[in-house]
C-alpha cells in the first residue's frame, strides 16, 4: 500500500519522477497544489520552476523551455488554460512536446469553484487557432493520474506533441493510496537548439513547404490515432445499453454498472481514458444489438457525447441512439444517474443523436 | 583610403529589409558583436513577429520564432536552462513595446540575463505603418490618419528610460544610427549589453532609434533627418544605466 496523497500533489511528484526538468505556470484554484509542491520539490531534485505573471506569460516560458529540449510541465484549470492557447498552439506548428495539465473546474467565463468536465471539446479539438490536436488523457483516481503524467511524458516527446492531463478538481483534491513510479534523470533532448546551428534553420514557421508540413501531420496523427487509443471496459459484450464516462464520472459509472450487473441487467461501459485519440477501437467488442448508447458527463451539453455519436457511426452502429444524461457540476450521485438511465429505458427521454 | 571590413560569417545573405530601413544595419551591428566576443557557437536569437520575422533562414545561428511579442517569456526559460549560451532578443517596437509589453517588462523586473534589442521605428512596420505605443505626437500612421491624438491615445513610451529606473537591470542604452559615429556608438551599446549577460550582471536592453522611410513616406536621407530633429529630442541617445560587470 502506498501513501495517501492529494491528486495535484501526486501529479506534481509524478512530473519529477518521469525526468520534468522545469515547471512554469500561475496559480489558479483547484490546481494551485501542483504548482506549490513543485516551487520547493523542483529545487530539491535539482529542477527548475518559474511562478510567471500569469497563465499566458507561462506557457511562452513552457514554449522556450521546449526549443532547448527540456522536459516542461504546466498546470492550470479551465480559463487559466484557454488564456495559454496561443502558446499552445505555436508549439504545434514547432512540433514542441510539453505536458500540461488541466484540472478542470465547472463553467464559462470565469467558472466555478466546483468540479467539471466542461473543458472537453477545447482539449481534445486543439483549442487556438489552426489545426492540430493535442494528446488528451484522463485519470480517474490519484494513481492513474500518477501512471498518466509519468506517461505522457515520454509520449510527448515520442510524437513531438503536447500532451494534456485532463482532469477534475474533484480528483486533483482528493486524497487516495498512491504508489509512485522510480525517479528517471533524463538529459535535454538533441533535436533542440543547442547554440551551435546544428539542425540549420528549424523550426522555421514562415519559410517551411506547407502542404508536405500539413501530410506530414496528418501522418503524425494517424500514428497516435493508431498507437495510443486507451480505455477500460466492463460487460460491453452482451450489453443493451452502454454507458460512457470519463474522469470521475468514469469511476462513479463503473460502480452503477457493477450493482446492475450484479442484479442481472445487460449493461457495460466503456471508460475512455484517451479523450484523443477517442478510443474507437472499443466499439469493437460491443454487443452488435445494443439497444442504447448513453454518455454521462459534468457538463451542461453533451460534449463527449459527440465523439460517442462520431464514432458509433464510423463502427457501424450508425442507427444505435445517443442519449445525454447531464450532471453537472460536482461529480454525479448514483442515484441520479441511475434515475436518468431508468426514464432512458423506458422511453421517457428522446435521444439527443 | 576606406578600408573594406568583412561581414560577420553568420549572415548567410542579405536580409530583404525595405531600402533605407535601419534593421540592416542593426542586425549587422549584432551579429558583429556575437562574433567579436565569440559566441558564434553558442548563441540564440528569439526572433519577433514584425519586420524583424525576415531574419527566417538569413543567419546561420539557432533563432527561435517568438510568439508575437512573447520573446520576454520564451528568452527567460531558454537563459535559464542554458546559463552558458547568449542570448539576445531581437524585437520591433511594436513586438516589444505593444503587444509585448507584460512580458517585456516582467522579464525584466525579474532581472532575467538575456539581452534584448528594441528597434525602434516609430509605427509598425510589417503591417503597414499603424500606429505604435512609440509614434510620435501628431504623427500621421494608417490608423492616425490625422496624426497621433495623445490626449485619446498617450503619449509616446519610452520603456528604456521604465526598466532602467524601475527595475534592477543590468545595462539600459538607447542608439541611433544617423551618422557612423552613432552607429560606432550603438555597436558599443549592443556589446556591453551582451557583456553584461556574458558576466551575469542581469537583463540589458538597448533601444535603436531606426528610420522606417516606406512607412514614413520619406527619403532615406529625410528619414534620418527626422530622428535627429523630432525623435532625438523625445528619446534621448545614450547610456541610461550601467550597472558594469563583475
Amino acid at each position: 500500500m502506498g501513501d495517501m496523497v492529494k491528486g495535484n500533489i501526486a501529479m506534481g511528484e509524478a512530473a519529477i519522477r518521469a525526468g520534468m526538468h522545469i515547471y512554469c505556470g500561475y496559480p489558479i484554484t483547484p490546481s494551485s497544489e501542483v504548482m506549490e509542491y513543485l516551487s520547493w520539490r523542483a529545487q530539491e531534485a535539482g529542477r527548475q520552476f518559474i511562478q510567471a505573471a500569469n497563465e499566458g506569460e507561462a506557457m511562452y516560458m513552457v514554449y522556450g523551455a521546449a526549443s532547448v529540449g527540456s522536459r516542461v510541465l504546466t498546470a492550470s484549470s479551465g480559463l487559466g488554460i484557454s488564456l495559454k492557447q496561443e502558446g499552445v498552439t505555436y508549439m504545434a506548428a514547432a512540433d514542441y512536446p510539453a505536458v500540461m495539465i488541466n484540472v478542470c473546474r465547472y463553467g464559462d467565463g470565469l467558472g466555478s469553484l466546483e468540479s467539471g468536465q466542461t473543458d472537453y471539446k477545447r482539449e481534445t479539438r486543439g483549442g487556438g487557432n489552426g489545426d492540430y490536436r493535442n494528446i488528451v488523457l484522463s485519470p480517474s483516481t490519484v494513481q492513474e493520474a500518477v501512471d498518466l503524467v509519468y506517461l505522457a511524458f515520454d509520449l510527448s516527446e515520442k510524437y513531438r506533441n503536447i500532451v494534456v492531463i485532463l482532469t477534475e478538481g474533484a480528483l486533483g483534491q482528493m486524497m487516495e493510496d498512491c504508489e509512485y513510479p522510480p525517479v528517471k534523470e533524463v538529459p535535454f533532448y538533441d533535436w533542440a537548439f543547442d547554440g551551435k546551428y546544428t539542425h540549420g534553420p528549424y523550426p522555421s514557421q514562415m519559410a517551411v513547404d506547407l502542404h508536405a508540413k500539413g501530410m506530414k501531420n496528418n501522418e503524425k496523427r494517424a500514428l497516435i490515432t493508431e498507437n495510443e487509443q486507451r480505455w477500460e471496459a466492463v460487460g460491453v459484450e452482451d450489453a443493451e445499453y452502454v454507458l460512457f464516462a470519463y474522469g470521475i464520472p468514469g469511476r462513479v459509472v463503473l460502480g452503477i454498472v457493477d450493482e446492475l450487473r450484479k442484479k442481472g441487467e445487460k449493461v457495460g461501459i466503456i471508460r475512455p481514458i484517451s479523450l484523443w485519440p477517442f478510443p474507437q477501437k472499443a466499439f469493437d467488442s460491443i454487443n452488435k444489438n445494443v439497444k442504447g448508447f448513453i454518455s454521462i458527463e459534468t457538463a451542461d451539453s453533451g460534449q463527449m457525447l459527440e465523439d460517442v455519436a462520431l464514432y458509433a457511426k464510423k463502427k457501424g452502429f450508425g442507427n444505435v441512439p445517443c442519449y445525454f444524461i447531464s450532471s453537472p457540476p460536482g461529480v454525479p450521485k448514483s442515484k441520479y444517474v441511475l434515475e436518468n438511465f431508468e426514464a432512458i429505458k423506458a422511453g421517457k427521454v428522446k435521444e439527443v443523436f | 583610403m576606406a578600408k573594406g571590413k568583412k561581414a560577420p560569417e553568420k549572415i548567410l545573405r542579405q536580409v530583404p529589409f525595405c531600402p533605407g530601413c535601419g534593421h540592416g544595419i542593426i542586425v549587422r551591428l549584432v551579429m558583429e558583436c556575437i562574433e567579436e566576443l565569440g559566441y558564434n557557437d553558442n548563441v540564440l536569437i528569439g526572433k519577433p513577429v514584425g519586420c524583424a520575422s525576415l531574419l527566417d533562414n538569413n543567419l546561420a545561428v539557432d533563432t527561435f520564432t517568438g510568439a508575437h511579442g512573447r520573446n520576454g517569456a520564451s528568452m527567460t526559460t531558454i537563459k535559464r536552462l542554458k546559463p552558458d549560451m547568449l542570448v539576445v532578443s531581437y524585437q520591433g517596437d511594436g513586438d516589444c513595446y505593444n503587444i509585448g509589453f507584460s512580458e517585456t517588462m516582467n522579464a525584466a523586473y525579474r532581472n532575467e540575463k538575456f539581452t534584448v534589442i528594441a528597434v525602434n521605428n516609430g509605427n509598425f512596420g510589417m503591417t503597414g505603418g499603424q500606429m505604435a505605443w512609440t509614434s510620435m505626437p501628431g504623427q500621421k500612421t494608417s490608423t492616425s490618419v490625422n496624426g497621433r491624438n495623445v490626449e485619446l491615445s498617450g503619449m509616446p513610451i519610452r520603456v528604456p528610460e521604465m526598466i532602467a529606473h524601475s527595475f534592477d537591470t543590468a545595462y539600459v542604452a538607447r542608439g541611433a544610427l544617423f551618422t557612423p559615429a552613432e552607429i560606432n556608438k550603438t555597436k558599443s551599446y549592443i556589446k556591453k549589453a551582451m557583456q553584461a549577460q556574458i558576466d551575469g550582471v542581469g537583463h540589458s536592453l538597448v533601444e535603436v532609434l531606426s528610420p522606417c522611410p516606406t512607412n514614413w513616406g520619406l527619403t532615406p536621407l529625410a528619414s534620418m533627418e527626422r530622428i535627429v530633429n523630432e525623435l532625438v529630442p523625445y528619446f534621448p541617445l545614450g547610456e541610461i544605466k550601467n550597472k558594469g560587470g563583475k
